[in-house]
């Protein structure tokens, strides 16, 4: 599988009137082609920073201080504001997360539909129409040959999603970033989207980069899972290995807090305590340490390296050191343990 | 959207009649009569004016002919101005008042946009700074201090304009200038903060991501949203024009109309003071009706008759 993307060691720093923020900590990743990588992470973990720095659309305080993303192969943090606009809504686009207000209120959605192929593409403006109306069928719009000449009021909250998202793929991009596109959505929605989402990377063949802090929603879609936390990676993995084979605290914490079927009406939703690290001083040691009823003594001291746990699971906590402690995670996760070893096994025979 | 503005055209002429009765109870509280000043007339000299005008009849036969008139079209006789039928002064000197306020209007609406949104976009720069203390000199300066700088500078000193002339285009510079500095102001102004908020906003950032430059950006998405809210402001605005053109036609002697009007209200000349003042209504109502006209056009959430929803 060819790397169409590779971020290493991202920094990104944000300048505010108390300071800098160190927002981004040194992020490395990679996506497949064809594939569907989830980051999740609670708010202000820097997801949406993370990708934003993809395609260079941050605030203006913000600066990429250290790091490389490499688009096959080249740099995109050297490329100038010019080429950066030729790449971007036509090799990679992106889906924002309000549908209500990522439209422009006094332009026809045929119209903003078909910009992107405008801007990118010699076409005549019929012909981009044209292209924008299939599009708009393609994502589930229906009669949109007339629904062309409305404007985004017009539209309810999941058909206005569904326009983004055309935008999105309207000149077939290499890589979509989705930065949490169902979260302004309500739940039967929001499984809709999902499934659009998937169909259309089928259909279009597209990579996609899928933000959100709920869990429940990744599995429905990813290949691979990256857990981020104050500004760095803490584990990533197929989807199985990080829901079922879980390595690093915050992780646990994560898969603990959500509800299941078991769930009754009486119980408590766990949490996790405390609060994430103000990334004005970073910590020295492991950011989720004054969190994590699993740190050990090293956690405020020395930073964790990603230790290997497969060949495509990789967590960086000290437990995972040979020298560390044997802990007991909570009963939910020794639960997905044993689920998963049951599927292994089975699996194997 | 015809039957919107079919009623608001009603809407227009009742208002316009609940100002002509206000404003002639206001005219009938005021002291004096036209003639009190004329000290030549005598006792019986003053009656016979008076009944030729109609002022001995109880208060409420003049409102009733007052009134009558006006739905004939007839704003009465001036007093002052060789008995001519207000209609008739307001007409010939309709055209110099609407030139320079249209000019002015024009100018200054423009320039306030373009002032504005250049603040906006070189937000926290020196650029915005100069743009702000130049939309806050024209909101600041009042028209006739501004008139008689430019008098003195452009015209008497360095003879670029005339002083004070009204015959070509050279001589409506300087009254325009002066005229236009509030709206600039008060347009830029607004345009800056409109702007920097939908900079801002996320369908910006979205046309951004869609491979737009950034003048496209502004071009093609940012102006024509954040000009929404300064179409509100043109009504206001037409009226501080309209009352500024008073004394600024004074200072250049133009011959319009709110020169007229300071005129009628010190020689208390009725028929022109209330037949100016229903104009000027006419006028702003006129432009407010537009504006709500314009609005539509502009945002499609408040089109008027689309059935749109929300």
């Amino acid at each position: 599988m060819e790397r169409i993307l590779d971020v290493k060691n991202l920094h990104v720093d944000f300048k505010t009137y108390n300071g800098t923020v160190h927002a981004i900590r040194g992020v490395d990743f990679h996506l497949n082609d064809g594939e569907t990588l989830a980051i999740v992470g609670e708010s202000g973990s820097g997801k949406s920073v993370t990708v934003r720095s993809v395609l260079r659309l941050l605030a203006k305080n913000a600066s990429i201080s250290q790091g490389e993303v490499l688009y096959h192969g080249e740099d995109l943090l050297k490329k100038s504001e010019k080429e950066m606009d030729n790449l971007r809504g036509n090799k990679i686009s992106m889906i924002f997360q309000d549908p209500m207000t990522s439209l422009d209120p006094t332009m026809t959605i045929g119209k903003q539909v078909a910009e992107p192929l405008l801007i990118h593409n010699k076409v005549s403006k019929a012909d981009a129409l044209k292209r924008a109306e299939e599009v708009l069928r393609l994502v589930g719009i229906p009669n949109p040959k007339a629904r062309m000449k409305d404007y985004p009021h017009q539209f309810s909250g999941g058909q206005r999603q569904r326009i983004v998202i055309a935008i999105a793929i309207v000149d077939y991009p290499e890589i979509l970033i989705a930065d949490e596109p169902t979260t302004a959505l309500d739940v039967t929605v929001q499984a809709q989207i999902i499934d659009l989402l998937r169909e259309l990377q089928q259909k279009i063949g597209t990579s996609i980069i899928f933000i959100t802090h709920d869990l429940g929603v990744v599995a429905g879609i990813a290949d691979r899972v990256a857990v981020m936390y104050a500004g760095k990676f803490v584990e990533y993995g197929s989807v199985d290995e990080v829901f079922y084979d879980p390595q690093h605290p915050y992780t646990w914490g994560l898969l603990d807090s959500m509800p299941t079927l078991n769930t009754s009406e009486q119980d408590r939703l766990n949490s996790i305590p405390g609060t994430p690290p103000n990334l004005l001083n970073p910590p020295t040691g492991d950011a989720f340490a004054p969190r994590n009823a699993y740190a050990l003594q090293i956690d405020t001291e020395q930073q964790p390296p990603f230790f290997k746990v497969t060949k495509t699971h990789y967590a960086a906590t000290w437990l995972l050191h040979p020298d560390a402690p044997k802990v007991t995670p909570p009963v939910s996760i020794q639960q997905r343990f044993k689920k998963y070893q049951a599927w292994l096994e089975g699996d194997v025979k | 959207m015809t039957k919107y503005i079919l009623r608001r055209i009603l809407y227009l002429f009742l208002t316009l009649f609940i100002i002509a009765s206000i404003t002639f109870f206001l005219m009938k509280l005021l002291p004096g009569t036209p003639f009190t000043n004329q000290n030549r007339l005598s006792p019986e000299q003053l009656k016979i004016v008076k009944a030729q005008y109609g002022l001995d009849q109880p208060v409420f036969i003049q409102y009733i002919r007052y009134i009558g008139g006006l739905f004939q079209g007839n704003l009465g006789t001036s007093f002052q101005f060789n008995n001519e039928p207000v209609t008739q002064l307001i007409g010939q000197r309709l055209a110099p008042s609407m030139q320079i306020g249209a000019q002015a209007m024009i100018v200054g609406t423009i320039f306030g946009i373009l002032l504005g949104a250049i603040a906006a976009i070189r937000k926290n720069t020196w650029v915005d700074t100069l743009a702000t203390f130049i939309s806050i000199l024209g909101l600041s300066i009042p028209s006739f201090v501004l008139a008689v700088l430019l008098q003195f500078y452009l015209a008497f000193k360095w003879h670029i304009y005339p002083v004070a002339l009204w015959d070509n285009f050279q001589s409506s510079v300087l009254p325009t200038l002066a005229l236009a500095a509030l709206p600039l102001g008060n347009v830029a102004r607004f345009m800056r903060t409109e702007m920097v908020d939908v900079m801002s906003s996320d369908y910006i950032e979205l046309a951004k991501s869609k491979g737009n430059s950034n003048w496209q950006v502004v071009t093609k998405h940012a102006l024509r949203n954040s000009l929404i809210p300064v179409v509100t402001i043109i009504g206001p605005m037409a009226v501080s024009v309209m009352t500024g053109s008073m004394v600024v036609e004074n200072i250049f002697s133009i011959p319009g109309i709110g020169e007229q009007f300071v005129k009628s209200i010190t020689t208390n000349d009725y028929p022109t003071i209330m037949g100016l003042t229903i104009f000027y209504s006419f006028l702003l109502i006129l432009v407010i009706l537009i504006v709500d006209i314009l609005y539509g056009l502009i945002d499609p959430r408040i089109r008027l008759g689309n059935g749109g929803k929300e």
